[in-house]
């Protein structure tokens, strides 16, 4: 059975090195894995998507709608942009962080308030957290991406967390390891 | 050593095992990667060549000399290109030969979504289409088999969804190929009328010889399963088919995408009830089989145009698709936007300001385009920028002299601006062209460029002056600004497009993401002085917006470059 996460974010904000451990992490523990991402321009402040997707055979590189198990989403507009993809027992997992898009930005439009409410009231199960702040408890702004990784681990039963430490250890570079670990924890809970 | 590896690596892990020795690329999204990582292999001479015709004629150089050899670029680029890909067709190589493709369908970050097929058809090489990184190292071998058994450079066609996805790679050793000498071969490489009119029946007759081959090959494989439905697919078409089908369809997968099979394909086709072809843009196996007198479902269900996925399949073909659910509320979009401390802004903004006609070219800049600034009204190809202004002007006169600017980047100036440049200065027009040097190949994610002073493995390497080039062309007035400067900026645009001669106004400041670029703290807001003028937000900035009432800056996006700074009247914004 092949399970199905969607990494969803602004541009920019690290959701290369969040698929990059995740592929590490379930090759290691023996799955057949595809990672799809996006390069070029969308990564120029736009909205990117990164699909992994794991099992004993996995054909397609994308996860397309009412498939992802998981959306990991680093911003909270885009976690409901992509709600669509979520299955139907699927979850959520959020960084509350707001990053007004242009039409925001140039008055065009509105931030949606109230945005987890909504997804939850679709019916979605969510996991909203404020990963911001715990990656600046950690060190800094930039280890949003371990703090959602941490979150995310804690749904994943049958892999202890030793293989999730482990697997940062080999991805990340060894200067940043103390910071990212820390991410991590805070991240897990 | 298992390892997940994006289908561009994998091509280049390929390159290196099969002995590649020469690669010579011009970066294309999604095609960049396979030379990227080719560097990567000390065994292996890689360049950044200034475009994809010279790159593509650099490989055949060293084909000739007797090395394999190899040259990547994205389908656009195969356009630039296609010179030399129609000739060496004829001339075959010396040693293997390989050119590798890579389509965007769905253009992730393309201008158009060209199938790349009809290129193998018309100059007559094979093309192999893998379907995963597995396949991309594995065709890259076979390839320079092909390319040396049948004396003729091959096409190895990518596309977003292989390049750009991860999937697992045995990794294996380098072997070198045996050595081919150099030999002078004037009939076979010397491509004048009376040798190339003899070298025509040699291409006819290779193209027969590669169907015999296509029948048999591996490249291409039978997956019998239910009989009521036949499907011919390839590339990460097939991935999306099996997702959908699995067993419940016997599948036909092309690895060899010109010449197609004709046999194989008719055998398959009488063992199952009904056949689809399942491919991506243009009905090029469907057209195919339809010649064979095969009755097929394609094109007639599946979309010419965009990415196929696996619920689009499903759809088409009847098969019931996963329930999903959506927010109500229309939700604001996201489109890419000019990152915060980009150089580009401020000169966008000044010539948005001054009401310019801009005429644009392809990278990051294209982003001009959008609002607020808005300040770009074309973006056909790499350089037409420059070769448009002077149609336009020619066309127009002092209507059009005056306010009228084309912009292009400093790679794509070198890439194909250079020759539009010589035109303005032979038969001058009163046209002004300003070369946004960012002193890198921004949108392909930095690659250097002859303009840079550096070549692919960061080491120093020949700079061209741009300011001595444009004055060596004839240009007498050629002026350099810093974007961050909008009153200069402001000025040197006025004057340029006021005098009556042509002229190259360059903007010179390098990409805000380059890692030696040192950034200023971010700007704080003096709010008792915003006035909530939102002056500052015609930047269209990211790290910029409005939070009730008054300016607001994003300190983890701000670079501090201070071109905000120096629209606000109220002095709210200052240095952090």
């Amino acid at each position: 059975m092949t399970k199905n996460i969607m990494i969803v974010g602004v541009g920019g904000q690290g959701s290369l090195l969040a698929s990059k451990l995740l592929g590490h992490l379930l090759l290691t523990e023996g799955y057949d894995v595809k990672v799809s991402e996006v390069h070029g321009m969308s990564q120029r402040g736009g909205s990117v998507v990164t699909y992994v997707r794991f099992g004993d055979k996995v054909y397609s590189p994308i996860i397309d709608k009412g498939q992802a198990d998981f959306i990991v989403s680093f911003e909270k507009l885009e976690a409901a942009r992509y709600l669509e993809y979520l299955k139907a027992d699927g979850r959520i997992v959020v960084n509350t962080q707001e990053i007004d898009p242009m039409p925001v930005i140039t008055g065009a439009t509105q931030y949606p308030a109230d945005l987890v409410e909504k997804m939850e009231a679709a019916g979605a199960k969510v996991d909203a957290m404020d990963c911001l702040s715990l990656a600046e408890q950690a060190g800094s702004a930039k280890a949003v991406n371990i703090v959602l990784m941490g979150r995310l681990s804690r749904y994943f039963d049958e892999i202890p967390v030793e293989k999730w430490q482990k697997a940062i250890e080999e991805c990340v570079p060894a200067k940043f390891l103390e910071l990212n670990q820390k991410a991590f924890l805070l991240g897990r809970g | 050593m298992k390892r997940l590896m994006l289908g561009n690596q994998a091509f280049a892990r390929g390159l290196y095992e099969a002995g590649c020795s020469v690669v010579s690329s011009y970066p294309g999204t999604p095609s960049t990667e396979v030379t990227e990582e080719a560097a990567k292999y000390d065994e292996i001479y890689c360049e950044w060549a200034p475009n994809e015709k010279v790159a593509m004629e650099v490989a055949f150089g060293a084909c000739l000399a007797g090395k394999r050899s190899f040259c990547g670029m994205k389908h656009v680029g195969l356009n630039v290109a296609a010179d030399p890909l129609f000739t060496c067709s004829y001339t075959g190589v010396n040693a293997g030969m390989i050119i590798c493709v890579a389509d965007d369908p769905g253009m992730h970050s393309s201008q158009n979504e060209q199938d790349s097929r009809h290129y193998a058809m018309a100059a007559k090489v094979p093309m192999l289409e893998p379907a995963d990184s597995a396949e991309a190292r594995d065709f890259v071998k076979k390839a320079y088999e092909i390319s040396e058994e049948f004396d003729t450079p091959v096409i190895m066609k990518m596309c977003t969804r292989v390049a750009h996805s991860q999937s697992v790679v045995e990794e294996k050793e380098r072997i070198l190929p045996e050595k081919k000498p150099y030999v002078k071969n004037i009939a076979k490489y010397v491509m004048m009328p009376g040798n190339a009119i003899r070298r025509h029946p040699f291409v006819e007759e290779r193209t027969r010889k590669l169907i015999a081959f296509a029948e048999t090959t591996d490249l291409n494989r039978v997956e019998m399963g239910d009989t009521k439905l036949g499907i011919i697919t390839s590339s990460t078409s097939y991935q999306y088919v099996k997702e959908v089908f699995g067993e419940n369809a016997s599948i036909l997968k092309l690895g060899m995408i010109h010449p197609l099979p004709e046999k194989l394909i008719l055998d398959f086709a009488a063992k199952v009830d009904k056949l689809v072809i399942v491919e991506e843009l243009d009905p090029v196996i469907e057209e195919h089989c339809k010649v064979l007198g095969l009755t097929v479902t394609g094109k007639d269900v599946l979309p010419l145009e965009g990415e196929f996925s696996q619920n689009l399949i499903a759809e088409k073909l009847g098969v019931e698709v996963p329930a999903s659910r959506k927010l109500e509320e229309s939700l604001p979009g996201r489109p890419p936007v000019m990152c915060a401390g980009c150089p580009h802004r401020g000169l966008f903004f000044t010539l948005a300001k001054n009401k310019c006609t801009v005429l644009g070219d392809i990278g990051c800049y294209t982003l001009g385009a959008v609002a607020p600034l808005s300040a770009m009204e074309m973006t056909l190809c790499m350089g037409a920028s420059v070769s448009s202004i002077h149609g336009f002007n020619k066309a127009l006169g002092e209507e059009s002299e005056g306010k009228t600017v084309a912009v292009i980047g400093d790679s794509t100036f070198m890439h194909s601006g250079m020759t539009g440049l010589a035109n303005i200065a032979y038969n001058q027009s009163n046209s002004t062209v300003i070369i946004l040097d960012n002193s890198i190949t921004g949108m392909t994610g930095h690659q250097q460029n002859p303009t840079t002073g550096y070549n692919i493995k960061g080491d120093p390497a020949g700079k061209i002056d741009l300011e001595a080039l444009c004055k060596a062309m004839g240009f007498e007035r050629v002026r350099v600004v810093d974007p961050y400067d909008l009153a200069q900026c402001d000025a040197v645009i006025k004057e340029e497009l006021a005098v009556k001669a042509p002229s190259v106004i360059i903007s010179r400041r390098p990409c805000a993401l380059l890692k030696y670029v040192k950034h200023e703290k971010p700007l704080k807001v003096a709010c008792e002085k915003c006035v909530g003028c939102k002056s500052c937000m015609r930047l269209g900035c990211p790290a910029i917006s409005i939070k009730d009432g008054k300016a607001c800056i994003d300190t983890t996006l701000c670079v501090g470059c201070g071109v905000c700074k120096q629209l606000c009247k109220f002095d709210a914004l200052q240095n952090g």
